[in-house]
């Protein structure tokens, strides 16, 4: 598998246009580094001994480079591997393979208490907003209690401070950190979570599908505030999502994922205007607009069929079963070549990385 | 909302049709009006009592579905959508007191027996929920699931030919290899194959209407995009009209021709398609549409959220339901809760400042804050509007009191709420 190397290979960069991404700079270290990373969860047989007869490749070989300060969005469907990506990055899942590199500490491997320092400068959201807070406590101690953990603060009007401005900083009323999390709307307790999250200054947030559960109107000011923390705290992201366009608003760069693999990444205008790989298009194609004129005037690809079982991925490309390419376009002696070599993520002149033998940059939208 | 549905639409509840196949279905239950349109909804309430007090789930739910449309239900989760059409269905649990009135074909549905429901469910109106679980049952053969709901409907048709027919209506639904399919149990299909499998139950008797809630919204977007042509396949194929109810705004604006937008138990606003999208006149809608992330739109433009969170249905304040979160709130609005008025031919608002929302232009920037913070609570009075506006040209930002953000660690830049 080849390594992306995140430096001078995509045009995109830097353009004015690209409103986050100005700030960034990619010359430098990358904050993350992810290599070769693999998270299997053995199947085990029946009987009395329960044999291992398998794996579900959940994760079988991610390279991903994450720069201080960017934030890369991973979408693709559920099952893809997204979430055990996140985890295995936190060792909250150990990885079964490959390397995570946090500003260059290697944390594959690293026991929990070797963890715990480093947990400061990594933290995670998760999805759920109702099942990730204690109901039991105020908000105040939800958010206080990673600072009381780590012994950060000095006193108790400290922590007061402390937490207070965590509150305000996500756009909550510091007045109510007396109340429980029954008390505050979805979009609040996800709020209430990053500010947890913020508490110890982390240099990355694990944001994992972080606005799924929300509704649109509410999803809106959460975005806004993740945009927001990131200008003014220059937060790295890794923002895992299904949503493209969620993840299209938010994002530096892009990374696509299919069965536990990335199989196209670019910069974001990039992605969205020269999408190469068939699945990224299709996956492009199959969201509908909001505006009936021209969702009616589109041509749409529709692929067919459903993720094949990571516990057994197909030969060659594993998205070959679905492609529309492989289906009706290429040639059996090209269809031989998906059927029996894996594409590596490699640039084949599209001008970014993608996991296709006949990528081919395609406007979709 | 799976609970509700659950015993409802498995093969054996369905049960005891007396139509016969092919006959006109108009004519053949009495008191049906082939003339009459299809499906008359008036003045629906429902609450269900609770020890909290009465939740009143829908609150005055009127529209009227003609032959071969399609018809969004769209709004929050919450808004009523599910309970409205469980209700139209007859398909709300015993405790739930309706009132109002479900005409199909002439007929009023509200207050039937079990007994003629059942005629009406599956042959005239049929119903797919988000979770096909709803509609199948596990322990029996697709085919079979089939083949019974096609005979409860018409006694005459022999075995051999009801195992045909459901060969073919899983053909037209796309499951691949039909002729062997039918003897698979539903575990042993994808969420979306299943999906497919009731929408070719809910075919089966060609009704005049298909209600489906959320059909989509439990799968992928590539396996969506294929459901939503097989639904449209199936409405082809049957004639059949369309309540869909659903809060992906774009999977309506590729199907709908009108749409009604739910908030707290009420429609606010009802119009075609074109209205809704491009002439939006109830600030809700226009919130609606300006809080999406949209992949047609420049990335990175500030999304535009409505702060709050919609009222407990438990026990309503009167006036608005969306005044606490309405930027374009007045006074006048806590009075009493706006009838909906005609803005347009057949485009109804329930707002008294539509020409307010008009004058945005369909651009929601023009009237909300996009604002990042969320500072009142549920249920606790959140809002201190300022005093009425004058004109509402001026994007004036927090009039909800909850514009202006406060400042965070080392926060250059946030006065987000306030960029006019
Ligand atoms: N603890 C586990 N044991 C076995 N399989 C798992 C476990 N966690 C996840 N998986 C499987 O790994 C694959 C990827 O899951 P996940 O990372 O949750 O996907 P995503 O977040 O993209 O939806 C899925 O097939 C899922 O069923
Ligand atoms: N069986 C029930 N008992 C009490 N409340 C209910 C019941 N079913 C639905 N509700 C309430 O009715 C309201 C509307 O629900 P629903 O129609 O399911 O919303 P939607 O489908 O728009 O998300 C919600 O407040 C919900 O909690
Ligand atoms: S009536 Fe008033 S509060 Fe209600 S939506 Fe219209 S402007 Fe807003
Ligand atoms: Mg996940
Ligand atoms: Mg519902």
């Amino acid at each position: 598998m080849s390594a992306p190397t995140t430096t001078g290979r995509d045009p995109g960069a830097g353009r004015e246009t690209h409103r986050a991404a100005g700030g960034v700079d990619r010359t430098g270290e990358p904050i993350l580094s992810v290599r070769g990373l693999e998270k299997h969860f053995p199947i085990k047989g029946g009987g009395l001994i329960k044999r291992t007869v398998g794996a579900v490749r959940a994760v079988d070989g991610l390279d991903l480079d994450i720069h201080p300060g960017e934030v890369v969005g991973l979408v693709g469907e559920s099952g893809c591997g997204k979430s055990t990506t996140g985890r295995a990055i936190l060792n909250l899942q150990p990885a079964t393979g490959g390397s995570v590199k946090f500003q260059g500490k290697e944390l594959v491997g690293l026991n929990r208490s070797q963890m715990r320092s480093l947990r400061r400068d990594i933290q995670i959201v998760f999805q759920d907003p109702y099942a990730s807070l204690n109901p039991r406590l105020p908000v105040f101690d939800i958010v206080a209690e990673p600072l009381v953990i780590h012994g950060l603060t000095k006193d108790a009007k400290e922590l007061r401070e402390r937490v207070r401005t965590l509150v305000e900083t996500v756009g909550l009323n510091p007045e109510h950190t007396n109340r429980y999390p029954a008390e505050f709307s979805g979009g609040q307790r996800q709020r209430i979570g990053i500010a947890r999250a913020l508490a110890l200054q982390p240099k990355l947030l694990v944001l994992d599908e972080p606005v799924s559960a929300l509704d649109v109107s509410i999803q809106a000011g959460v975005m806004n505030l993740l945009s927001d923390l990131r200008d003014e705290l220059g937060l790295a992201y890794l923002f895992i999502a299904h949503d493209l366009s969620v993840v299209r608003h938010i994002s530096d760069r892009v990374a696509v994922m299919y069965l536990g693999r990335i199989i196209e990444i670019a910069d974001r205008d990039e992605l969205f205007e020269r999408p190469a790989h068939p699945y990224t298009q299709a996956l492009m194609s199959a969201i509908p607009l909001p505006d009936p004129r021209r969702e009616r005037a589109r041509q749409r690809i529709i692929i067919s069929g459903d993720v094949p079982s990571p516990a057994n991925p197909p030969s060659g490309c594993r998205f070959r079963t679905r492609c529309q390419k492989f289906a009706h376009v290429l040639d059996d002696g090209r269809r031989e070549t998906c059927m029996t070599v894996d594409p590596v993520l490699e640039d084949r002149g599209a001008g970014h990385l993608n996991a296709c033998h006949f990528a081919e940059p395609l406007k979709v939208l | 909302m799976s609970s509700h549905g659950a015993t409802a639409v498995t093969p054996s509840s369905r049960s005891t049709g007396g139509l016969t196949a092919g006959g006109t279905r108009a004519t053949s239950l009495p008191g049906f009006d082939a003339s009459a349109p299809l499906l008359e909804v008036t003045d629906l309430d429902v609450r269900f009592p609770t020890e909290d007090g009465s939740v009143h789930a829908v609150r005055g739910v009127d529209y009227s579905l003609r032959s071969g449309e399609v018809l969004a239900i769209v709004g929050e989760s919450g808004s009523g959508k599910s309970v409205t059409s469980l209700a139209v269905m007859g398909l709300l649990p015993g405790s739930a007191r309706v009132t109002g009135s479900v005409r199909y074909r002439g007929q009023e549905l509200l207050g039937q027996r079990d007994r003629a429901m059942s005629g009406v469910r599956g042959k005239g109106v049929s119903m797919i929920f988000q979770d096909p679980m709803t509609s199948l049952d596990p322990v029996y053969k697709i085919g079979y699931q089939i083949e019974e709901t096609l005979r409860q409907h018409d006694r005459s048709l022999s075995k051999k030919a009801a195992g045909a027919r459901a060969v073919e209506l899983l053909e037209l639904v796309g499951i691949p290899n039909a002729a062997d399919r039918v003897r698979s149990y539903p575990h042993e299909f994808s969420g979306g194959m299943r999906q497919r499998v009731v929408i070719a139950i809910a075919m089966a008797n060609q009704p005049d209407v298909i209600i489906a809630d959320e059909p989509t919204t439990a799968l992928d977007v590539t396996v969506q995009a294929q459901i939503l042509e097989v639904l449209q396949t199936a409405l082809q194929e049957t004639g059949a009209a369309m309540v869909l109810i659903t809060h992906d705004l774009g999977v309506v604006a590729g199907i709908a021709d009108r749409v009604l937008v739910m908030y707290a138990g009420r429609p606010v606003e009802i119009g075609s398609v074109e209205d809704i999208y491009y002439e939006p006149r109830m600030p809700y809608t226009l919130g609606l549409l300006g809080s999406l992330p949209r992949l047609d739109a420049p990335p990175g433009q500030r999304l535009i959220p409505i702060t709050g969170s919609p009222p407990s249905v438990v026990n309503m304040p009167p006036g608005c339901p969306f005044a606490p979160r309405c930027p374009l709130h007045v006074a006048d609005c806590d009075v009493a809760e706006p009838e909906r008025l005609l803005v347009g031919p057949d485009h109804t608002a329930a707002c008294i400042r539509t020409e307010q929302v008009a004058a945005a232009g369909g651009d929601a920037h023009a009237v909300f804050a996009e604002t990042a913070s969320d500072a009142g609570l549920v249920g606790v009075d959140q809002t201190s509007p300022a005093a009425p506006e004058p004109e509402q040209s001026e994007h004036t930002g927090g009039p909800t009191g909850t514009g202006s953000v406060v400042s965070g660690v080392g926060s250059p830049t946030t006065s987000t709420g306030d960029r006019a």
